[in-house]
């Protein structure tokens, strides 16, 4: 039987992770020092992993409520907060199986077949496929490196048409590091209110902000009805692995999220939920010497690139800089797959996040200073060996 | 404290061996500032050693360490800084502390053997004038350190994904 046959023209059409390709290619070699991953390198605090482990030893093994237990909930409630920005737990606030979930149900909750969705590129791979599994039609607004990758009001404007329904930014930035501060946000309230599109915004790096400090689209009250914020505990608290996050939105979004929900996955893991309130109520300490960590390496890595010759911003929030490429003439996917050979050293292609990442690096600071060093040396000598001729393309 | 310093201190306690160079990119400065800022802070004692953490069940150095607990009584102006300083300036203590509790100091002692740190607690310690009495407590194993785990622990050893989204 020619089971090619059985899989659905949406799943069969729905194009393979740019990423996959490159894991692939890296996960072959032996002795690889990787800059790839979009997790973070500390394991999860230990605060964290052992109020789950006392949950599970205490028999606390069922489901909870749909949206998540109440006491996480509330807690998150008052995380926000911080933000300027109020959710009622009981009616806007729903546990998710990891920021991945969440985006999915919101695109599922907001988008007929046919709708437009308007999404950044570079952006997060799954974006693009969470809006054709809906039916919707990806539209995507081409960021630029001398914006550094923030949203302008005329690109806006100009990709907004009378079928526009949602748009998905993700700020901090995976993979560009791009941050967008209140006074940046400010000048595209105006046209989100006027248009009364739905932002689905992906605020899972907010942790991991520098210099600037983080802002939510949803702390502006005229447009805070029109916001969709997914969140979780994967980047800021480290807990990639545990699949947890959350969705909070009005409640009518709120209730049609939480009814796809309840029907896909019931609730979320039960012990997960109780380390990551754990996280909320006694690890700021924690989070935030990671933050430092990531700002001492983002500020090392910035400059060993722009130090090579390839030119690369200082990105205000996440654990990526993009450094760009096209001065040594090659392609994203050249250039990775050549670097990968000559140092085996691995990053991944600009392109993997969309056609505006051509030109680009996505490269992972989540790793120690001093494999960074040894990292960035590698990468000298790489372009040093291109230039005198010495690598194959 | 400046943001650079905060910075600065929390690179050097992971790693006090950082190049200059190194520790300039890390703070997004010159390096000229990096010697001044490590000079000023050595110099208001914030930075007070750039020492190495060993782990001494591992090296062939039989050592020996206990925590002598301290009771004395406090002199009028001085308090216990006095006595206190009797005690730290001997080279077997190498960490002390006043305490609030059933004692009043609390000293970290090294020594070669058991003996060696119980005659040395025996003979000077607990002699000073002002000193009413002393508990020593021996350290069988040391599980963790200077926030440094000494335990082979597969906590934290690599195992993410060589490349992921």
């Amino acid at each position: 039987m020619d089971f090619t046959k059985v899989i659905s023209d949406k799943a069969r059409t729905i194009k393979p992770s740019g990423i996959r390709k490159f894991f692939d290619l890296a996960n072959q070699m032996e002795g690889v020092v990787s800059l790839g991953v979009g997790e973070p390198d500390f394991a999860t605090p230990w605060k964290i992993r052992e109020a789950a482990i006392y949950s599970i030893e205490k028999g606390r093994t069922f489901y909870t409520a749909n949206r998540g237990l109440i006491s996480l909930r509330q807690e998150i409630s008052k995380y926000y907060q911080k933000y300027g920005v109020t959710y009622d737990p009981n009616k806007e606030i729903t546990v998710t199986v990891g920021g991945s979930e969440g985006i999915d149900i919101a695109v599922r909750a907001l988008l007929n077949p046919g709708e437009e969705m308007i999404i950044l590129d570079p952006g997060y791979v799954a974006y693009e496929p969470s809006v054709l599994l809906a039916g919707g039609i990806p539209v995507r607004i081409e960021l630029e490196e001398k914006d550094e990758f923030r949203l302008t009001p005329e690109k806006l404007k100009a990709a907004i048409t009378p079928n526009t329904k949602v748009m998905l930014i993700n700020y901090p930035s995976n993979p560009t590091g791009g941050f967008m501060t209140k006074e940046d946000y400010a000048k595209i309230v105006p046209i989100i209110k006027e248009s009364g599109i739905i932002v689905i915004s992906d605020e899972i790096y907010c942790e991991l902000s520098y210099e600037k400090e983080f802002c939510t689209l949803a702390s502006f009250p005229e447009i805070r009805d029109q916001i969709v914020i997914v969140n979780g505990f994967s980047k800021g608290y480290a807990m990639t692995g545990w699949r947890l996050g959350y969705v909070l939105a009005n409640p009518i979004i709120s209730g049609a999220m939480t009814k796809i929900h309840q029907y896909i996955i019931m609730s979320a893991p039960t012990g997960a939920q109780y380390g990551a309130l754990e996280g909320l109520r006694s690890c700021d300490n924690e989070v935030e010497q990671m933050r430092q960590s990531y700002l001492a390496r983002r500020n090392y890595i910035t400059k060993a690139f722009n130090d090579m010759g390839l030119k690369t911003f200082l990105p205000q929030g996440a654990f990526y800089v993009f450094p760009c490429i096209r001065s040594t003439g090659l392609t994203s996917e050249e250039f990775c797959e050549a670097l990968l050979n000559d140092q085996k050293v691995a990053c991944v292609p600009g392109n993997a996040f969309g056609e505006a990442g051509e030109g680009f690096i996505r490269v992972s600071y989540a790793y120690s200073l001093e494999e960074l060093k040894i990292a960035a040396e590698k990468i000298a000598l790489f372009l040093k060996n291109l230039e005198a001729g010495k690598v194959k393309i | 404290m400046l943001e650079k310093d905060k910075l600065l201190l929390g690179v050097l306690r992971n790693n006090a061996r950082m190049e200059v160079k190194d520790l300039a990119a890390v703070l997004g400065s010159s390096e000229e500032d990096v010697s001044a800022r490590m000079k000023h802070l050595e110099e208001a004692q914030v930075i007070c050693g750039y020492h190495t953490v060993i782990n001494y069940e591992e090296s062939n150095d039989e050592q020996v360490t206990a925590l002598i607990q301290v009771n004395a009584q406090p002199e009028r102006e001085y308090g216990y800084d006095r006595i206190a300083s009797h005690i730290y300036k001997f080279d077997e203590v190498e960490t002390m502390y006043l305490i609030a509790g059933s004692s009043d100091l609390l000293c970290i002692v090294k020594g070669e053997t058991m003996q060696q740190v119980a005659q040395f607690v025996a003979s000077k310690v607990a002699c000073i004038a002002g000193v009413t009495g002393t508990t020593t407590t021996f350290i069988l194993k040391t599980y963790k350190n200077s926030g440094v785990i000494l335990e082979k622990d597969e906590d934290g050893v690599e195992n993410r994904l060589v490349v992921s989204q």
